[in-house]
């Protein structure tokens, strides 16, 4: 499994990422889309500036993803060698995976008839060639790596011990809503670009436990109802004969 | 021409004008939707990607349509036949609002031309698929459902009688089908943890979504069965809504009472002591759904009355209406950080639709034999068994 890791501290925020990202995507790139420090369907990775510190906002690519889950078509996939890929053919644009992604990834383009879910491939194309993201190769103080994600892991884990001043004691997208293909080291608190740590639970378990149940629900379900019907059915009959019986006693 | 143009002068009524207004407006806002996409014709954003197009017509509109897989089980599975004089109408506002929602996702889903992908591009492990799959099926069941009404009055024979002989099946996916998408549009909402305010969020949302369908379906039949005795002239059977009204204010109870245990269980309900935005909405659904109803319910002469069963019924559909409102809108803004106000075009495109529904509702039952008495001599007279009761 493949992996970025985002190291703020070594980020001087000069956007060659972003400019590299939208060359690679062939998005228009100016100094007006420089300055926005959102994503959007013209922008799959902004660099945040809070005080002296950056932040860079990009699709975290999760282990389990909760916008491949959620999606009724299958138009999201996770790649087994990591990025989260989208089928811009198969997407009828409900925007579910909009409305559940933990980290408000998907964007959409909302001034067109044919409107497509667009966010960060982790250059999936570049990646299956065995190369590296776009952004990794322009980044110029290797702020961005990229790389195994164990491999990875391992070493933002080994800079934190090195240097524990210097940095959160927490690699972002270790545990993550399960984990992600995206790690970050910060010097800042990640609270200070509105990311939250500890949030650990995968989300996709949480439909997929009552979805699980929907054929066992069927069955018995089936089986009660026409139990049921058979039940009062009969009890109608015998209230009728019962009726009948009367009728002619009398 | 010219006097024809008069005459239709002469008929025109404050009504009129407004329907025309209200169907100019919705056309209007559907030219902008198809010319000038979403973005333009909502205020929908990468923040706030589902509105009121989801929101009220798609969740509001399937609670709304509840009426008719409760009435079809009681009456056909449970054999409570006193209830069959309301089952047409509950039947018909299912059809109805079922084909409103699909006709709804047109304006809403980004890609409407390919609203067919479900069929063939599967993942069980979404719960909008689920969602697709028993709008597809269970608007199957309700044309299968309703379609006896339609062949009654074109006095075809044969197609009614395949139909009463499939009636059991097709009553049983019903109840199954409605069951499962009742509760799933509760569900999801569940993978929305820590989006959704936790006034709203909690495990039990399918089971709330579910419950409270049940509520409406009852709270719906009354509120229709007084309107249309009032518009249409034929007697109310005030005895069947007092027992409805029975049914529904257990219903209602069970409801309560789980809400309260689960916002008391996650730790919630200091939440709705808190004064801001959230916790008025919560009060206002609140207020509307259960308070509201409970107090005007302790009075005899409303349990006993169907004007007074009308009022309460108003209240709690209009309750439960701001409460999915709240899952949908109010209890997403915090997370997505931006406030949402539906733009015109996207409530033009919501009431046309309203307005639509009731306009076919009351002309649906002024043509078919929806209210049971007054054509009941007649199709007795042609031979013609209604459908409804043949089922059995």
């Amino acid at each position: 499994m493949k992996a970025l890791l985002y190291d703020a501290t070594l980020c001087i925020g000069c956007k060659q990422c972003e400019q590299a990202c939208a060359s690679e995507n062939h998005l228009a790139y100016d100094d007006k889309v420089a300055a926005q420090e959102t994503t959007s369907a013209y922008k799959y990775t902004a660099v945040v500036q809070r005080g002296e510190a950056y932040m860079r906002r990009i699709c975290m690519h999760c282990e389990d993803p909760t916008c491949a889950s959620v999606c009724p078509v299958g138009a999201l996939t996770k790649t087994a060698l990591g990025p989260v890929t989208y089928d811009g053919d198969k997407c009828m644009g409900c925007r579910y995976c909009m409305a559940a992604c933990p980290f408000g990834v998907p964007k959409y383009e909302w001034d067109k008839l044919d409107p497509r879910v667009r966010k960060c491939s982790l250059c999936e194309k570049r990646v299956s060639a065995g190369g590296v993201t776009a952004c990794t190769e322009a980044c110029p103080t290797a702020a961005t790596k990229f790389g195994d994600r164990d491999a990875l892991l391992a070493e933002a884990h080994e800079r934190i011990k090195a240097e524990p001043g210097k940095y959160q004691p927490v690699v972002f997208g270790e545990h993550e809503v399960g984990g992600t293909s995206v790690l970050m080291l910060s010097g800042a608190p990640f609270a200070t670009f509105d990311m939250r740590t500890s949030f650990n639970e995968e989300l996709p378990i949480l439909t997929y436990r009552v979805l699980s149940r929907i054929p066992d629900f069927v069955g018995l379900g089936t089986v009660l109802l026409a139990g049921t019907w058979w039940i009062t059915k009969r009890r109608e009959e015998v209230a009728a004969a019962e009726e009948k019986e009367k009728t002619h006693e009398d | 021409m010219k006097t024809d143009l008069l005459s239709l002068a002469r008929h025109l009524r404050p009504r009129h004008l407004l329907l025309a207004l209200i169907f100019g407006a919705g056309a209007w806002a559907t030219v902008l939707r198809f010319t000038r996409g979403l973005g333009a014709s909502t205020n929908l954003s990468d923040q706030f990607p589902w509105g009121i197009w989801i929101g009220f017509d798609v969740l509001c509109g399937v609670m709304l349509a509840a009426g008719g897989f409760s009435l079809m089980a009681a009456v056909h599975i449970f054999h409570a036949e006193r209830f069959q004089p309301i089952v047409r109408p509950a039947l018909l506002t299912a059809f109805l609002g079922y084909l409103l929602v699909v006709f709804a996702l047109f304006f809403d889903l980004g890609r409407g031309d390919r609203i067919w992908h479900p069929l063939i591009m599967w993942n069980p492990h979404s719960v909008m698929f689920e969602v697709g799959w028993c709008v597809m099926l269970y608007t199957t069941v309700l044309a299968l459902e309703f379609a006896p009404i339609v062949f009654e009055k074109l006095r075809l024979e044969r197609p009614q009688r395949w139909l009463r002989a499939l009636s059991l099946p097709i009553v049983i996916a019903g109840v199954i089908l409605s069951t499962l998408h009742q509760s799933s549009l509760g569900s999801l909402y569940l993978i929305m943890y820590g989006k959704l305010h936790p006034l709203w969020y909690s495990p039990l949302l399918p089971v709330f979504f579910f419950l409270s369908a049940l509520v409406i379906g009852m709270a719906m039949t009354i509120v229709e069965s007084s309107l249309s005795a009032r518009n249409l002239g034929h007697s109310l059977k005030t005895p069947l809504i007092v027992d409805l009204g029975r049914i529904m204010t257990v219903l209602l109870a069970m409801y309560a009472v789980l809400r309260a245990q689960d916002l008391y269980h996650r730790g919630a309900w200091r939440e709705a002591f808190r004064w801001g935005y959230e916790s008025s909405f919560f009060w206002l659904e609140i207020m509307l759904a259960l308070l509201l109803p409970f107090v005007l319910l302790s009075f005899r002469r409303v349990r006993k009355s169907a004007n007074g069963l009308y009022l309460v019924s108003v209240l709690i559909v209009a309750g439960f209406i701001t409460n999915r409102l709240n899952v949908a809108i109010t209890g997403m803004e915090a997370s997505a950080g931006v406030r949402y106000v539906p733009k015109w075009t996207e409530v033009a495109v919501t009431i046309s639709i309203v307005a639509a529904g009731i306009l076919i509702f009351a002309w649906a039952t002024k043509h078919l034999h929806i209210f049971h008495e007054e054509p009941a001599a007649a199709a007795a007279h042609l031979g013609a068994v209604p459908a409804a009761h043949a089922a059995d």
